[in-house]
């Protein structure tokens, strides 16, 4: 089972000090104290782990994050980062003796800036509400992580979110041109801005994705692209597993680069079909949407390439979606799959690896083994574009062991991605629900740099600790070299 | 004496002895880049150039793994026979450096984190390096990223050490992600718009859905100076817009270009070759080198304040990129070649001295001084690759 970092006595037993001194930083109603309303802030979206966090404070300026901050490494008080709880790797799981630092009020569309493509926003602004707050002048956010409506987008810069468009429109990395950022020194700074890459050390490139154990995010500039003029799908059946790979890799090899292209396995089409009618054929091992976005006439002429393609690998069904009703429609059953697998299992724990598409039947071939020896069920999105894989284990956390059994299930398929060359995690975050599976994809040294990294913006290790590295280290002790003078210098090292 | 080590396990052992001594490594495979950077090159020459490997190329993936040493021109041509590109349009800096054309490598292009005109569209070096293994400047051999284009897993490594010169790890072996090479391009030209204009042109072809994958700006004495007569003998300023795509998907976009950009001027069709061959001029500065003895800024701002940059140093040779974010300025080398004027005409941006003299180079910070709470972080994360300060030291910054 998961293992936290001990809890800090010194700072338990000093608790209504801290909430009183919390709340000379944020007055009202932005410490919470009681333990009922504690309790809403037990979990994110990995619902199985939970604790309640000594108090959760909801700041609303970032001098007051600047402050808390301070005062949480001046007494040495571990901190959480909180956007929705929305994630799915437990990344925003509280700790029992450390500050729920929630920024659910920062909330706030700062600038939109159309002559230069982007728009400033506070981190607790929900992704979908970026979109919404410039398509009516035809332009959007790209990256679209499935929980859009309710994720923030401070959420997704700590975690690096994606969506169904990242091949072609990259993730939440390549679309944040800035931010402004509260280190656990309390120190402001600004990485990025309106223009282009860094210019000194790519420090942004590093926070983004950095599951909020670098600094807290105060402050987003995202790019903003222009609406596509139009996007068309087609939904293809397949026989085998391998056909619908085969026309996956088939369309890239030719140079076509969809905005998103998804795969379903049969089981999850079933259970798409029988929650929302989409019309998915039944009779099929894998069905692919793809769907191509663009200027018009580009996309009439590689849509037509696509369905030749689909045909050529034996589609047993091709449909190409003739407006956006029909198009919508081929979506619904992909985008409802997760709650579509609810209703068919009690439960379900979506796991988020990435493969080299080449190696897809195999793998979801040894994922149907993996499942089978755990005694539980398994049905398989994909995001075949960028070969990120979402299965989905079914279990019923009611009966006995069935929990451990999916866990473990979990992990079996995440080594699996592993090794075929792929990685634990696509999307989604380490959080705590992959972090003991680290050393699976990294050695010793791999995480020992990862982790003095984490050292050089937080040495005390109180942003966040026990999530994302397996072990923790003093910054002092990984500190030391491993090397010593007078070693022997490589004797047979050409020189000249 | 110099050091050349053959393979990662010599290199590992080349800077663990170097760590451990304390002896600083000047780090150089291609050359092609020498030039770049403060002047400061203490301690012995590290030539990594043997560190080339096994190409691991797979189209279908669109993921190409060699060693960092690896030509460029290598990978080029490879990448050519399947009709795939390195989508950030990697410079060839040859000639701005006064060196052979193609000459670097693959590490040195991501180590640098130079990006051409589709920077806007499809992103820079960085956004296109997903892993690589290396050695820290403790001698540790370490990997970070993956071989898929997407992936989460740890901290994004492969973006920090993307624009590091060489100062935070060696990196011998890399893992890049791939594109499909466009069928046809095409251009647009709008002729004699003034610099604010030209912006305004730009930003409207940008904003639109037709996918523009370039947009420059040259002013007419530099347009004059294009080997691509359409743009030469323009007598005006040129603006360029650069759709890529289908033979069908261009044609029509470049059409609906021309009546929306017919509304700022004179407009012009630049088709396959010339336009190709333009883009590579914009990539390469060609029209900004031909006054050897000028300093060359780099300058990325918000595209709206490209003209204020350009404007900073009157009577200075530039050109606008990137729809305006990206100036490149020719200042005379005297006193500090503008440096002071430059940095003042922003607020949020960077200007990189991209050529100079060693002397000028010396006096004159390179890279753009960062914040102070950026330069504490910048110093704790070189303190923690590299607590010895070995690797390619001063390059960037000074003590770092």
């Amino acid at each position: 089972m998961l293992t936290m970092p001990a809890l800090d006595q010194a700072v338990l037993s000093r608790r209504e000090g801290i909430v009183a001194d919390l709340r000379a930083i944020v007055p009202g109603e932005g410490v919470i104290d009681a333990l009922e309303e504690r309790r809403a802030f037990e979990s994110d979206g990995l619902s199985i782990y939970r604790a309640i966090p000594m108090v959760v404070v909801l700041p609303s300026t970032v001098d007051q994050v600047a402050r808390v901050l301070k005062y949480c490494k001046q007494g040495n008080i571990r901190v959480v980062p909180r956007g929705a709880g929305t994630g799915l790797s437990g990344g925003a799981l509280p700790l029992e003796d450390g500050v729920l630092l929630g920024m659910a009020k920062f909330n706030k569309v700062l600038d939109i800036d159309y002559a230069n493509r982007c728009a400033r926003v506070q981190p607790g602004v929900t992704n979908l509400g970026i979109t919404q707050a410039v398509q009516h002048a035809g332009f959007y956010y790209a990256p679209d992580p499935s929980s859009q409506i309710a994720c923030t987008i401070g959420g997704n810069v700590a975690e690096n979110s994606g969506g169904v468009h990242c091949l072609k429109y990259g993730l939440t990395t390549n679309n944040v041109l800035g931010v402004e950022m509260v280190t656990m020194a309390g120190e402001i700074v600004r990485l990025g801005g309106k223009h282009l890459d860094a210019g000194g050390y790519d420090l942004l490139g590093v926070v983004v994705g950095s599951e909020g154990l670098l600094g807290v995010v105060t402050e987003v500039t995202v790019r903003l692209l222009r609406k596509p003029e139009t996007a068309r799908a087609v939904l293809v059946g397949f026989p085998t597993l391998e056909d619908g790979g085969n026309c996956v890799a088939q369309i890239i090899a030719e140079g076509i680069i969809p905005g998103g292209i998804e795969m379903m396995d049969k089981p999850a089409i079933h259970a798409a079909e029988a929650f929302v009618h989409a019309g998915y054929p039944l009779d099929v091992e894998s069905l692919l949407i793809v769907e191509l976005d663009g200027p018009r006439a580009e996309v009439d002429e590689l849509i037509a390439s696509v369905d030749r393609i689909a045909r050529e690998n034996n589609a047993v069904s091709s449909r190409i979606s003739e407006g956006d009703d029909e198009r919508m429609r081929f979506w619904a059953g992909r985008k409802a799959a997760f709650p579509a697998v609810g209703r068919i299992s009690p439960d379900y724990m979506c796991m988020d690896g990435t493969i080299p598409r080449k190696k897809l039947a195999e793998v979801l071939r040894g994922i149907s083994d993996i499942a089978k020896r755990h005694g539980v069920g398994v049905a398989n999105v994909f995001h075949a574009g960028d070969g990120n894989l979402h299965p989905l284990i079914l279990f019923d956390a009611n009966k006995e062991g069935e929990l451990i059994a999916a866990e473990k299930c979990g992990a079996d398929i995440l080594r699996l991605c592993v090794d075929v060359g792929g990685v634990l995690t696509g999307e989604h975050g380490v959080g705590i629900e992959k972090r003991d599976l680290m050393p699976a994809m990294f050695d010793e040294d791999d995480l020992a740099t990862q982790m003095r990294l984490k050292c050089a913006f937080d040495p005390d290790a109180l942003l966040n600790p026990g999530k994302v590295f397996p072990q923790l280290h003093r910054c002092a002790e990984m500190g030391k070299m491993r090397v010593h003078k007078g070693q022997v210098p490589f004797p047979d090292l050409p020189r000249f | 004496m110099d050091l050349k080590p053959r393979d990662a396990k010599d290199l590992c052992d080349a800077v663990a002895w170097a760590a451990a001594e304390g002896e600083a490594l000047d780090i150089v495979a291609g050359g092609s880049k020498a030039a770049l950077g403060r002047p400061e090159r203490p301690g012995r020459k590290l030539d990594v150039s043997a560190l080339r490997g096994d190409i691991e190329y797979e189209p279908e993936e669109l993921v190409l793994t060699c060693g960092a040493a690896t030509p460029m021109r290598e990978i080029l041509l490879l990448l050519e026979q399947r009709a795939q590109i390195l989508a950030f349009e990697p410079p060839d800096f040859g000639a701005l450096y006064g060196l052979a054309p193609e000459g670097g490598t693959i590490g040195g292009a991501l180590g640098a984190n130079l990006a051409g005109p589709r920077r806007i569209k499809m992103g820079a070096a960085r956004d296109h390096f997903l892993g690589f293994s290396g050695v820290s400047g403790r001698g540790e051999e370490f990997k970070a990223g993956g071989r898929v284009v997407k992936n989460v897993t740890g901290y994004d490594l492969p973006k920090l050490v993307a624009g590091s010169m060489g100062t935070l790890a060696i990196v011998d072996r890399v893992t890049v992600k791939v594109m499909p090479a466009a069928a046809k391009t095409r251009s647009v030209l709008v002729f004699g718009l003034e610099p604010a204009k030209a912006v305004a042109a730009m930003a409207d072809a940008l904003n639109s859905p037709w996918e523009v994958s370039g947009a420059a700006y040259l002013p007419e004495a530099v347009a004059r100076r294009s080997a691509v007569d359409h743009v030469s003998g323009a007598g005006a300023s040129v603006t360029a817009i650069r759709v890529e795509g289908t033979a069908v998907s261009v044609a029509a976009r470049c059409e609906a270009l021309r009546t929306s950009l017919g509304t700022f001027g004179a407009v012009e069709e630049l088709h396959s070759m010339r336009s190709v061959k333009l883009w590579r001029e914009i990539r390469d500065v060609a029209p900004l080198l031909p006054d050897t003895s000028a300093a060359l800024w780099r300058v990325s701002v918000a595209p709206t304040h490209g003209p204020a940059v350009a404007a900073a140093v009157p009577g200075a040779d530039w050109f606008l990129d990137w729809g305006g974010g990206l100036v490149w300025l020719a200042t005379p080398e005297a006193g500090d070649a503008s440096a002071g004027p430059i940095r003042a005409s922003f607020g949020e941006g960077h200007a990189t001295l991209m050529r100079a003299s060693a002397g000028l180079r010396a006096r004159v910070p390179v890279f753009e001084p960062p914040a102070p709470g950026v330069a504490a972080l910048n110093r704790g994360v070189k303190a923690q690759f590299d607590p010895r300060g070995i690797l390619n030291p001063g390059r960037m910054f000074e003590g770092i």
